[in-house]
């Protein structure tokens, strides 16, 4: 039987961008989240990590708040609550942190990574946690390795988090004796990785994941390394993977079938995997993802979507959402745009659309009205009180929080933007 | 440095965002840095709001903090009165804001904006959210009527008899513990009584409703966290009294009547008949209809019934906010018939009262805001059911107790749609189905006890919840533990086994232990390790744990 042509596979444009793409660069009160809620799915990724934040009441707060919805026989997470003697300078911090990280390694023995997580105070009042971190590990190492990142507000926007925590990973990957083989970069859900790691057997490409299942287990890195980016988020991960010796592929994403054919594509050709090869080991997903889709494409053709700035995620999702939705982009806003890791992207929407960078959330919900778009992607600050304006919305750290890379989570991922729609066309009350 | 796990309350510019967010016409312009907008979830998503909270964060982010942090308030706070053109505006700053000291509270108060401004001071390294909420209210409340207050000593005129005396509700807040429905079952109580309500505050109040608040002949502190300082104040400048009775529970309820009746100077006599009515389960046709009878609780009634029996003695450990605490302390032992085998509060400004209570009952109190050592407590006093906070719901589920929430703090399956006050008649009824629901149902419980063996029903298996048993943990101390579907009493044996050095199981005694039902196991392990360690019995036979039954009792 003969295959199928699959998808078109974009030209990954290689030239410099062009230079007149408008992007609205705004400033003013951001409703996004601090890095420190990367914890909340970070937590379930590495079973055998613990995260303890040095900060203030409000971070224990933030991240109760949103995990404390599940109950936990035994917590993964904590907070080491900065007091008023801990400002004044009358406690000496580190013999503090000492102290709390004694009485938690004794709670929890299982424990093997210990992650030391900053936050706007503890950065502010500059407590050196990499030095702590270092003092530590020559204590509890190898029973025991302590790790240390920030996840403030200050300086991380949401997603971030992830980048600064596999970043602190980075330094103690082991050495791979340089041999090539692909790393596969960012937290995916557990069924999406082993399908990613099927398609990559078939392709006869050595694979591993980062980050691991489980922290004790690193994956190793050389010269041979090949980058292959699963979120577009991992900015500094990546930079600190490149001085380690290893090359990025530079790719667009795998969302939708478009983006995943594209992503294992980059992989395949440096590989020289030869198009047959490829074209056979993709057929059946591409096939079935088809068939899939095209149920919500139906829904979600001709329809306006406006973006609002979370995760870093949504230029691939518009991309994802105008080529193979057919949906019409009003504003895709992104807290965060890196040319490095997002050209591959932009070069695929529309021409015109309407990038901003950053965000003055009043202006920016003014505008939206304006458009009245047919669904906006929001955070959960924003969701409800659009609702109650009459707009259908997505909110958008689900989509963090759903297996949606992949062939097969492509007809997932349009479900996930047709939902909204869909339940208000059945509602009645 | 303090390890938390989990925090029962949470800044205080929290707690202050409760009392704008409640109220309508406030806008508050908080200093903080990108990120603490989390804050507008727990409005939106857990008290699923429609409207975004009135809040204005200037969301500094670590590039600005080498520029002018203090001009960002300047341009937040011009922007919001622009935008909002709010009544009053607070102004105050989070935890990180405090650290660089823009005072923005003075920088707002220079701008000249024709409207009140607030400046509110939380310290939020010593202070927590509960006491943010209270101060700001204080601070609102007292900057709105300070131009108002008469010359010290001037008594209240007599209210004109023909008149209905006139309340006012202060405390309940934006996130409460089920607010929303007590306020509407303790308007009902005080229309049963005659009691016209005149402001409510700060939920659902306006500035200018606020600026009415002395009209009232006096106040109720309906959440003394929240309101007990500014129903002070209140009483020290317009000589209002505060009816200081939170009608949580069906004599708690019948107090705060009388108290009013005693305050207001009306007869309440009636109403307090009428509640008395259901005690002996005088069903008929209205009782069944809509038209229910609604002054009078059904509390009293399936707590006498014989089902309830077997609630008896039933050992209950409470935790929560003061208020919730003891409330529950009193419905425990006085209405269900429970045995409180310990109770605590993280709200260390009530402690004295907390401590009267634990004391009644031969009780220490537990005065903490720290989840361990609760956790630590509750292990100790092997209770068959917690009734606590959202952070409970971990330690029991560790443990493998029943539990029920009875207390902020909460999580959005604690804001349900249905009517679910705590206060008042209704709350009574809504607290029976609440606190009886996780516990095993009579029959089961019984069956259980008799026949160990059965592969359904398993020992902590409690089919009405459709839970399978917890797995049982092996103690590292019983070479011999069988893994018997049990409720594990790891965390209550561990710190124990230190605690009576030298004490073994032998394996029939051991066996035997497996027997008891796994509810009351944990506190007969302790008891009888205890008695053989005071007989210097080294090794508990079948015979030790039989003799310890004979000397303690059940």
């Amino acid at each position: 039987m003969a295959l199928e042509p699959c998808t078109e596979v974009p030209a990954i444009n290689t030239q410099k961008i062009n230079t007149d793409l408008a992007v609205l660069k705004e400033r003013g009160q951001r409703e996004v989240f601090c890095g420190l809620t990367g914890i909340v799915w970070l937590h379930r990724k590495m079973q055998d990590a613990f995260f303890l934040v040095v900060g203030s009441r409000t971070c224990a707060h933030l991240i109760q708040s949103a995990a404390g919805v599940m109950i936990f026989a035994e917590p993964r997470f904590g907070t080491a609550i900065l007091g008023e003697r801990d400002l004044a300078g009358l406690a000496d911090a580190n013999e503090e942190l000492d102290r709390v990280v004694d009485q938690l390694l004794e709670r929890r023995p299982d424990i093997g990574t210990l992650f030391l997580v900053g936050s706007c105070p503890s950065e502010v009042i500059k407590l050196d946690l990499a030095k702590a971190s270092e003092r530590l590990n020559q204590r509890f190492f190898p029973k025991v390795r302590i790790l240390n990142y920030s996840g403030s507000g200050i300086e991380t926007t949401f997603t971030q988090g992830e980048d600064a925590c596999l970043g602190s990973m980075v330094p103690v990957l082991p050495h791979s004796q340089d041999e090539p083989s692909l790393m596969v970069v960012g937290s995916l859900a557990d069924v999406v990785e082993d399908q990613f790691q099927r398609l990559f057997d078939k392709l006869g490409i050595p694979v591993s994941f980062f980050p691991p299942r489980r922290a004790a287990k690193l994956p190793p890195i050389g010269k041979g390394t090949k980058l292959l980016l699963a979120q577009p988020f991992l900015s500094d991960t990546v930079r600190s993977l490149i001085s380690r010796g290893a090359t990025l592929l530079p790719s667009p994403y795998p969302f939708g079938i478009e983006g995943t054919t594209a992503w294992l594509k980059t992989a395949a050709d440096a590989w020289n995997v030869d198009k047959e090869k490829f074209e056979e080991a993709i057929a059946p997903q591409v096939n079935r993802a088809k068939i899939a889709l095209e149920r919500y494409r139906q829904v979600l053709t001709g329809r306006k979507a406006f973006l609002f700035p979370d995760s870093q995620l949504e230029i691939p999702l518009a991309r994802f959402l105008s080529r193979e939705c057919g949906m019409e982009l009003v504003e895709v806003g992104t807290p965060y745009i890196d040319r490095l890791l997002m050209d591959s992207e932009i070069n695929l929407l529309p021409v015109g659309t309407a990038l901003s960078e950053g965000q003055d959330v009043e202006k920016q919900l003014d505008r939206c009205r304006e458009a009245r778009p047919d669904i906006t992607v929001c955070g959960l600050g924003l969701a409800n009180p659009l609702e109650a304006e009459g707009m259908a919305t997505k909110w958008s750290i689900e989509l963090v929080f759903s297996p949606i890379h992949g062939y097969d989570q492509a007809a997932d991922l349009a479900e996930l933007f047709a939902r909204p729609l869909e339940r208000r066309r059945r509602l009645t009350v | 440095m303090e390890l938390t796990l989990w925090t029962y309350e949470g800044p205080p510019h929290v707690g202050a965002m409760r009392i704008a967010t409640g109220m309508e016409g406030v806008h508050y312009v908080l200093h903080a840095p990108q990120g603490d907008t989390y804050a507008d979830l727990l409005f939106t998503m857990i008290e699923r709001r429609d409207r975004r909270p009135p809040v204005t964060y200037t969301t500094f982010q670590a590039r600005d903090l080498g520029g002018d942090t203090a001009e960002m308030v300047k341009t937040s706070v011009r922007d919001a009165y622009e935008r909002f053109k709010p009544q009053v505006m607070l102004v105050g700053e989070s935890c990180t804001a405090e650290l660089i000291q823009d005072q923005p509270g003075s920088l707002a108060k220079g701008m000249n904006l024709p409207i009140p401004i607030v400046s509110l001071e939380l310290p939020a390294y010593s202070k927590k959210e509960n006491w943010g909420a209270s101060e700001t209210l204080y601070h609102l409340v007292r900057t709105l009527l300070l131009p108002v207050v008469p010359p010290p000593n001037t008594p209240r005129p007599k209210r004109d008899p023909q008149l209905r005396p006139k309340a006012n509700i202060i405390g309940p807040t934006a996130l409460g513990f089920r607010c929303r429905d007590d306020i509407r079952e303790v308007i009902k109580l005080l229309a049963e009584i005659g009691v016209d309500v005149n402001v409510v505050a700060p939920m659902g109040a306006t500035p200018d409703d606020l600026l009415r608040i002395p009209d009232a002949d006096f106040n109720i502190c309906l959440y003394p966290e929240i309101a007990l300082t500014t129903c002070t104040w209140l009483q020290r400048s317009f000589a209002q009294p505060t009816i200081k009775t939170v009608p949580i529970g069906v004599g708690a309820t019948r107090d705060f009547i009388a108290e009013i009746g005693k305050v207001a100077d009306i007869d309440v006599s009636e109403a307090l008949k009428r509640s008395q009515s259901d005690t002996l389960g005088n069903w008929d046709v209205s009782r069944l209809s809509t038209a229910a009878n609604p002054n009078a609780s059904r509390l009293p009634w399936y707590s006498r019934s014989v089902d309830s029996t077997y609630l008896t003695g039933k050992r209950v450990f409470i935790f929560g906010d003061a208020t919730h605490a003891l409330a529950a302390a009193r419905i425990a032992t006085e209405e269900l018939g429970f045995t409180l085998v310990g109770i605590g509060t993280y709200s260390r400004e009530f402690a004295r009262e907390v401590r009267e209570v634990a004391k009644k009952h031969g009780l220490e109190a537990v005065i903490s805001d720290d989840y361990l050592a609760v956790e630590a407590k509750v292990a100790e006093a092997a209770p068959e059911l917690v009734l606590g906070t959202q952070m409970e719901r971990h330690i029991a589920k560790r443990l493998g107790i029943p539990c029920a929430v009875i207390s902020a703090p909460i999580h959005v399956q604690d804001v349900p749609a249905r009517y679910s006050p705590q206060m008042g008649w209704e709350g009574a009824n809504v607290i029976f189905d609440s606190w009886v629901h996780p516990l095993m149902m009579g029959l089961e419980e019984h069956l259980i006890g008799m026949f160990k063996e059965d592969f359904e029903f398993a020992e902590g298996h409690m089919s009405h919840l459709h839970t399978a048993p917890a797995q049982e943990l092996r103690s590292p101390e019983s070479a011999i533990a069988p893994t018997v579907h049990a409720v594990s009493n790891q965390a209550v044996l561990t710190p124990l086994a230190q605690e009576v050095e030298g004490i073994t199981w032998s394996a029939d005694g051991e066996a035997e232990l497996k027997k008891i039902p796994f509810f009351v196991r944990g506190k007969i392990k302790r008891n009888t390790e205890k008695f053989a360690s005071d007989r210097g019995i080294t090794s508990i036979t079948v015979e030790t744990l039989y003799e310890a039954k004979a000397a303690i009792g059940k």
